[in-house]
This record gives structure tokens, sequence and C-alpha cells, in this order.
């Protein structure tokens, strides 16, 4: 083990977490921080994985954790530094990523990107940073209403392949990685701290999921996961070297993300010649392609094998049931 | 004065069986082909595995160790022992108490280095990274160090596509007899093993042994498309059978699991010969 992922460095923090519901509720979560490498930390909640850069400028946030777990969050960053949040960042617009962007962004501070041109008017909170699909999904998705409050709405988007940053010292590289978990992906490269930020493109403890509706396809996530072991250089025995925090699961570095490329991998070429072999999508099924995964990624009361296998064959056969 | 003298060498002799420390030669007679040339594809005799874990092995290509990300990859802390594996066994000590915080041993291939905590501290939280050698902790039980692992990476139980998941701990027990060491390792596996494995491997002192430097540096060994990942898909993996038809076993030896490891067998597998069973 390294040092930086000892358990004498993680610092469990508890907070009290107000319930989205109507009638706000409280419940006592733990959230856990754990040194990732040089600046950035990660901080596990319910809603999977947020990461998190410390230095004598500001805090950045990727991911806010569900709406319940805002308080949770900001009592564990907190603890980390006393400086202003000036940027949220979101690798995708599912809710367990984006649901705390307005506690979090409301707890910061602005900080002005655009010298010439503010297009966020009055807002003096932090500036909320994702690709331009994020913002299209959360803001009106079906042209009419919109499926969150403005306030979570990403302020600051991009539609290029990458935005940089340059925060605490430290160049952060927003690298869009198009149809993979969905169509507005974004994963985060600390190239100082040598940490990359992946959202759910990467999981140690679930199957890939990607979302059609959302524009997610089994080929986007395979391309993502080749470019973070594209950006991931391991250290001696292929072992450290570059730290990847996943949306879900625990730290991670260059082998267990090729561990995860190589059996979606194998998974989509074992239901591609199953297609091509004629088989529907209940003959697949039972014919358990991923049963050999099952028993490290299948989460029987969640994203389950059967569900992973069916969006594959959703995905790679098109209209064919 | 006699009597305390005779007390003292016999507190000695009783704090060397809890010495590790020292450069072990390693003896490679138990299991040597699959430890030496290495094992064959297809043969899973006498491992207590699954049916996920025949599945990994079936779709398994050599070819993985081209890949770069493959190449410089260390035999994992419970695999290490069964290669080339002469030990550097040494010792952090603490300055006041003298009591060993921590065994700290290098293996000879790749030169892995493990520590065993022996300061009764924690296994770290499973959102924590795993690595080769995983967290190791130990304890005397008699004059049988035991040591518990967890936050291993995955591995392998045999060289020949066998899986062992992140999932697992390993147990083990370093048992020192003067100039041998044996090291007992069980390797407990909800995701790839039925029953727990259990292995033996031996050490000599030796010494004059000393270890030769190593590096690892990947490269591109092969041109392939982006992403390809060598495999083979289920039903066309045509080397499977060689095992068994090389050496005569019936293929339901081959592919191992639990029965397979018992002496009982032995009878099973003279009826499956003596019935003409491929």
């Amino acid at each position: 083990m390294t040092n930086r992922s000892s358990a004498a460095c993680s610092i469990p923090v508890l907070a009290l977490l107000v319930c989205a519901a109507a009638k706000p509720s409280f419940a006592q979560v733990e959230l856990e921080v754990l040194p990732a490498q040089g600046n950035v930390f990660m901080i596990v909640g319910p809603g999977g994985n947020s990461t998190v850069q410390i230095g004598n400028e500001a805090v950045v946030v990727v991911d806010t954790q569900p709406t319940a777990a805002s308080n949770g969050l900001l009592a564990a960053i907190a603890k980390l530094s006393s400086k202003p949040i000036r940027f949220v960042i979101n690798t995708s617009v599912d809710l367990e990523h984006t649901g705390g962007n307005e506690a979090v962004s409301r707890a910061g501070t602005y900080v002005r990107l655009i010298d010439t041109f503010d297009p966020r008017g009055s807002r003096s909170d932090a500036a909320i940073i994702a690709h331009v699909n994020v913002l299209d999904r959360m803001s009106s998705p079906t042209g009419t209403q919109a499926t969150t409050a403005a306030g979570a709405w990403p302020s600051d988007t991009y539609f290029t392949e990458e935005w940089e940053l340059f925060v605490n010292g430290e160049a952060l590289q927003l690298i869009h990685v198009p149809a993979a978990h969905t169509d507005g992906d974004t994963m985060v490269f600390f190239r100082r701290s040598d940490v990359i930020a992946t959202g759910d493109l990467y999981n140690t403890s679930r199957y890939p999921r990607f979302d059609a509706e959302k524009g997610g396809s089994v080929a986007g996530v395979l391309e993502g996961l080749n470019r973070i072991l594209d950006l991931a250089i391991p250290g001696e025995n292929q072992e450290g070297g570059t730290v990847v925090i996943p949306g879900h699961g625990r730290l991670s570095d260059e082998t267990e993300v090729a561990n995860y490329r190589d059996m979606l991998t194998i998974v989509r070429d074992r239901v591609a010649a199953m297609i091509a072999a004629g088989m529907t999508l209940e003959q697949v099924q039972r014919a358990k392609p991923t049963s050999d995964y099952d028993g490290v990624y299948d989460e029987p009361n969640g994203w389950t094998a059967a569900m992973f296998v069916a969006a594959v064959y959703r995905d790679l056969a098109g209209g064919r049931r | 004065m006699l009597a305390a003298l005779l007390g003292l060498a016999a507190l000695g002799a009783a704090q060397a069986q809890h010495d590790l420390t020292g450069h072990w030669s390693q003896r490679f007679h138990e299991d040597l082909p699959e430890r030496g040339a290495g094992p064959e594809i297809g043969d899973y005799t006498g491992l207590p595995i699954n049916d996920a874990a025949r599945l990994r092995a079936d779709s398994w290509d050599a070819a993985k160790w081209t890949m770069p990300e493959r190449q410089c990859e260390p035999h994992p802390a419970d695999y290490g022992p069964r290669g080339p594996a002469a030990l550097r066994i040494g010792s952090t000590v603490d300055p006041i108490s003298q009591d060993v915080v921590s065994w700290d041993i290098t293996v000879m291939w790749m030169l892995p280095h493990r520590t065993i905590y022996m300061d009764g501290r924690p296994h770290p939280s499973a959102n924590a990274q795993h690595s080769w050698q995983g967290f190791s902790t130990g304890v005397w039980e008699g004059d049988m160090l035991k040591v518990t692992t967890t936050h291993l990476k995955e591995g392998w139980v045999r060289r020949n596509g066998l899986p062992r998941s992140d999932k697992a701990t390993l147990v083990e027990y370093f048992l020192r007899n003067e100039d041998y060491l044996t090291l007992v390792t069980v390797v407990m596996d909800p995701v790839y093993l039925t029953e727990p494995l259990v292995r033996t491997s031996d050490w000599v002192l030796d010494t004059g042994l000393q270890l030769s430097p190593f590096s690892c540096i990947p490269a591109i060994e092969i041109e392939r498309p982006r992403g390809t990942v060598p495999h083979h898909l289920p039903g066309t993996n045509s080397f499977l059978e060689e095992y068994s038809q090389r050496h005569g076993i019936p293929l339901k030896a081959a592919r191992g699991g639990a029965q397979t490891m018992y002496p009982e067998f032995a009878l099973e597998l003279r009826r499956l010969i003596e019935g003409g069973a491929r």
C-alpha cells in the first residue's frame, strides 16, 4: 500500500444532511475523505465520489453528490480547506453527481472567468463548469420544462474537445469524451498532482452504465477508458504513478482501469458475436456473457449484470430485439 | 549466575525463531512443472475454482502480456512465492522498545517490496488503493508469524489465466525452523474460489545471496488497433483440451474444481480413465 491510501490518512466527517423532501428531515451520514495525491482528495458519499483540489487560492470541487448529501460534502471540504470554493465541475448530468450543485456553488465565491463578457449576470457564487450538453439536459431537455432548478445549472460551459483551467498553481485539463456514459461527459486531469477524476466513465464497483437516451454508448465508454490509459503513467512495476478517482468505488491506478477496459471490451465482443449469430436479447441474457465478472461488478440491488447486458445488446444491435 | 545465563540463552534461542531477517534461497521442488516452465493452457487441476474462473481462463490469451499495460506487472503477494522468489527479509525496529514494527520483504522476481506491519494498525478503508502486495499485518501465534493481507489488486492463482479477484484475502504463516523457512499461503476468494486455496513454499538461509537489480519499462511490442484486447471468445479457444489430451487426463479432472484437490478424487479419476472418458 502507499502512504497516501493508508487508513491513518482518512478523515471521517460526521455531517448533518438536509434531505430534499418538501418537509426537510435530517440524517447523519459519514463522508469519508481520502488523500489521492498531491493537492487532490477523494470524498466518498452516497452518490459516489467527489474530487476536491485545494491550494492557496481556492477549492475546486468535481461532482457534488446528491442534493441530500450536499451539507455533508461541504462539511468534509471545510475540514480540508478554509479557502473559498471557486469552481464546481460536473463530470456528467447525473443527479448523483450534480444534486449538490446549487448548495455547493452558493457556499462558494464567484470568480470572473471572462473579463469582457460575463454571461452569468449578477451571480456571486462559485462557477459551475460542465460540457454544454449538461446544461442543455438540465435546463430544458424537452424544450419546455427544466428538470432542475436554475441555480444548479452550469454557469460556464464548453463545447470543444477540451477546456483548461489553472488553479492553485496547477493545470487542469477538462476533457470531453463524446457519447460515452452520456453525451456530456467530462473527465478532469490534475496535471501537477497527477490525478484523473473520471466520473462514471470508470467505476471499480459496478458495470459501466451508459444511457442511450442521454447520448451514451459502449464505444464512447471504451474510448473514454482508452483515453484514461493514454493519460495515466504508472510507476515501477505497473503500480502507483497517476492516481485515478472513479465515479464509484476505490482509488485506482492504470492497472485497474486496464482491467475495466479489458472487461468491457471482452463483454462487448461476446455480445457482438451473439448478435451476429442471431441471438435475441433474452437468449443473450440467458447465456450470461458476463458471468466471469459478475462477482466483481454485478450490483444485485442496483445496476445489475442483466441490465448491463441489455444496454450493451441494444447499443450494438440498434433497433433489433 | 549460571541459571541467569541459561535463562538468557533460552530467551535468545526463542527469539531466534522470531527473527526472519536474512537472505533466503528458494527451494523449488514443490509443484515444479507449474512453477518452472509454467502451467499448460487448460490445466486447472487441483484448484478449487468455480465456473466464473474457468470462463476467465478459457477466454485468456497469453498475448495479454504483450500489452504495454501488462508488461511490467509483478507477481502479486499470493503468487510471488511460487515464482522465482529468493527473499531478502529485513525488519524495522522501534528504537526505544526494540519491538519489530514491520517486516520488510523483497522478492527476487521484479523486486516487489512487501511491508508486514506488526504494530497493530488497522487495515485501510475499502475505498483505499489496492496494490500488488496488498496491505499486510502480522501477529505471532507461537512460533508462527500469521499475516493477513487485504487490498490486493486482481491477480492469478495459476499462470494460465486462472484469476484471483481483488476481493480476495490472503492469510499466511511464516515458520522458521533453524535455517529453513516455510511459508503456508491460504487464499480466500469469494469471486473465483469455492474453498480456500492452500499452498506451501520453502527457503534456506543463504548468507551469500544477493538480489540482482531490476527495472521494467513497457514498450509497444506489437502494433494493434487502438483498444485491442487479446482474448478468446467462448467456444473458440482451440488450445483448451491440449493438456488433457497430451497427458491422458480426463477433461473432468483437467477442468479442476475443489473435488480434484482431495485424495478421494483418485478413485473417480480411475473410474473415468477406465471408462474411457476424454
